[in-house]
């Protein structure tokens, strides 16, 4: 397949997933228990890597900031930092690697296992069933993991900058809020709402479209995570360019 | 009632079914023996419209699925249980879970009103209080009387069996027959019944075809050699 057709083919897939009808009787609880494994299942490797991203990011900015700006621009730029950039590509990032992946590895062997067939038989329209909840949970559940992510990267740089950088939280807080721009937050959740979708379209198009057995299946998940990230970097370029450039 | 018109399929150069014709009249079970590898499954796959075919149509009560989109398909399936050669039981799901589905998604029967049909169906199929049990838990031939049990899950019609008994031990193989009959018997499903096992297609069958190198034919009696040659 060259690469226009499986672009076509890819998005063909993604709307063909969303707009169908939803049966939103049924398909609410399976939406829930997406949002539920996806938002709370990833919190703690979210939350580790929020922690370090917020020390490295005080270390960093302030290794290249202290000394020639008043102090308190610390908190202005890793406000700004983990705001518009870090906070929704590492979270997307992380997300991706842990359900795009696994996304890819359930429907891929429900695929193989002629489970899907299974539901065709029984009138249930697998997008439905299967990709509809993956997108709509990852939708709901990826800002709001970003918005954790964000909040606790500043809450670790504040406090290494108030204890190991002599810059206390009151001068911090001052740089942080004072410049704040309302833009900068949510243009970063609008990235993270584009990156959910990523992350869920391929996680489900390369496991539905897996022929085969276990070999393809483990191809299929590798394929889901490189896929969406590369996306997630395109994307999170091309949202840049319309917010911030 | 059933019609299989002239169906052809091919993949690539390999020529599966070859203007296969049939008819599938209303509680009857049509057996189709064929060795292995002739395209017995394809052809149920076909008929379903899982798989496209080459030429040809299959026609539900007068409406060909080649014909129509896929929400009226969808319409005509809830009419039909399918038992797959691999069972594809959702394997995610307990068999109470299992069998529920179907009637979950298509009815609007409260969850005590499911347990009650799923209680029922696991009586018909004898596999009473093994609800909360999950198919990696199940011997090979209790995951083949719960496919039947979630095939039966919408009350379908009809009913299509891809090799039922094969690799089951004699005793097994006897009660997934006698279900077979019981079910056509005193629950007037019709269907189609693929098998390689002459036992069972004596049992079972009351037209019996045989699928070979593409070609349909139908059988007076089995013989051995009919089979063989
Ligand atoms: N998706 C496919 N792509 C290519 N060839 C296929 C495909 N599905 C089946 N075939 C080929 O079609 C032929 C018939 O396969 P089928 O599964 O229908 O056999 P069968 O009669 O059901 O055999 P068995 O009794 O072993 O189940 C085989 O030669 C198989 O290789
Ligand atoms: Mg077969």
């Amino acid at each position: 397949m060259n690469l226009f057709s499986l672009i076509g083919d890819f998005s063909t897939f993604f709307f063909r997933s969303l707009f169908i009808s939803w049966k939103i009787r049924t398909t609410k609880w399976r939406i829930l228990e997406q949002v539920y494994y996806i938002g709370i299942g990833s919190l703690p490797i979210i939350i580790i890597i929020a922690i370090f991203t917020g020390l490295v990011s005080i270390v960093q900015t302030s290794y290249q900031l202290i000394g020639t700006v008043p102090r308190y621009i610390l908190g202005t730029t890793l406000g700004r930092m983990v705001m518009i950039e870090l906070g929704p590509i590492l979270t997307a990032l992380m997300v991706s690697g842990r359900c795009a992946s696994s996304m890819a590895a359930e429907i891929g062997t429900m695929r193989v296992t002629e489970q899907i067939d299974a539901l065709e038989i029984m009138a249930i329209d697998p997008y439905r069933f299967l990709n509809l909840p993956r997108i709509i949970g990852i939708f709901i559940a990826l800002p709001i993991l970003t918005v954790i992510s964000e909040f606790v990267a500043l809450i670790c740089g504040a406090v290494y900058a108030h204890y190991f950088l002599n810059v206390p939280f009151s001068v911090f807080n001052y740089g942080l809020t004072h410049y704040f721009y309302a833009k900068d937050f949510f243009g970063g959740l609008v990235k993270s709402l584009f990156f959910a979708l990523v992350i869920a379209a391929s996680g489900c198009y390369f496991g539905f479209k897996v022929k085969g057995g276990a070999k393809e299946v483990g191809k299929a998940t590798t394929y889901a995570v490189v896929t969406a990230s590369i996306l997630i970097l395109v994307l999170d370029f091309l949202v840049a360019l319309v917010i911030f450039g | 009632m059933i019609e299989v018109k002239n169906v052809s399929k091919k993949f690539d150069s390999l020529i599966v079914l070859d203007n296969v014709s049939f008819n599938v009249g209303d509680a009857r079970l049509i057996v189709i023996l064929g060795p292995s590898g002739t395209g017995k499954t394809v052809l149920l796959k076909a008929i379903l419209g899982l798989m496209s075919v080459d030429s040809g149509e299959v026609l539900f009560d007068g409406k060909s699925i080649q014909a129509i989109d896929e929400s009226e398909i969808y319409e005509i399936r809830k009419n039909i249980g399918f038992v797959f050669q691999s069972t594809a039981l959702f394997d995610s799901m307990n068999v109470l879970d299992n069998i529920a589905l179907p009637i979950i998604e298509h009815t609007s029967a409260s969850t005590s009103e499911v347990k009650d049909k799923v209680t029922q169906i696991l009586e018909i199929i004898g596999m009473s209080g093994k609800e909360k049990l999950y198919p990696r838990s199940l011997s090979g031939g209790m995951k083949r009387l719960v496919a039947v049990g979630r095939a039966l899950a919408l009350d379908p019609k009809y009913l299509f069996y891809d090799e039922p008994t094969t690799g089951l031990d004699p005793i097994m193989r006897d009660r997934v027959v006698k279900l077979i009959i019981d079910l056509k018997k005193n629950h007037a499903k019709s269907g189609i019944v693929v098998t390689h096992d002459l036992d069972t297609a004596k049992a079972v069958g009351d037209e019996i075809y045989m699928l070979k190198r593409g070609k349909i034919s139908k059988l007076k009696q089995i013989r051995k050699e009919v089979y063989n040659g």
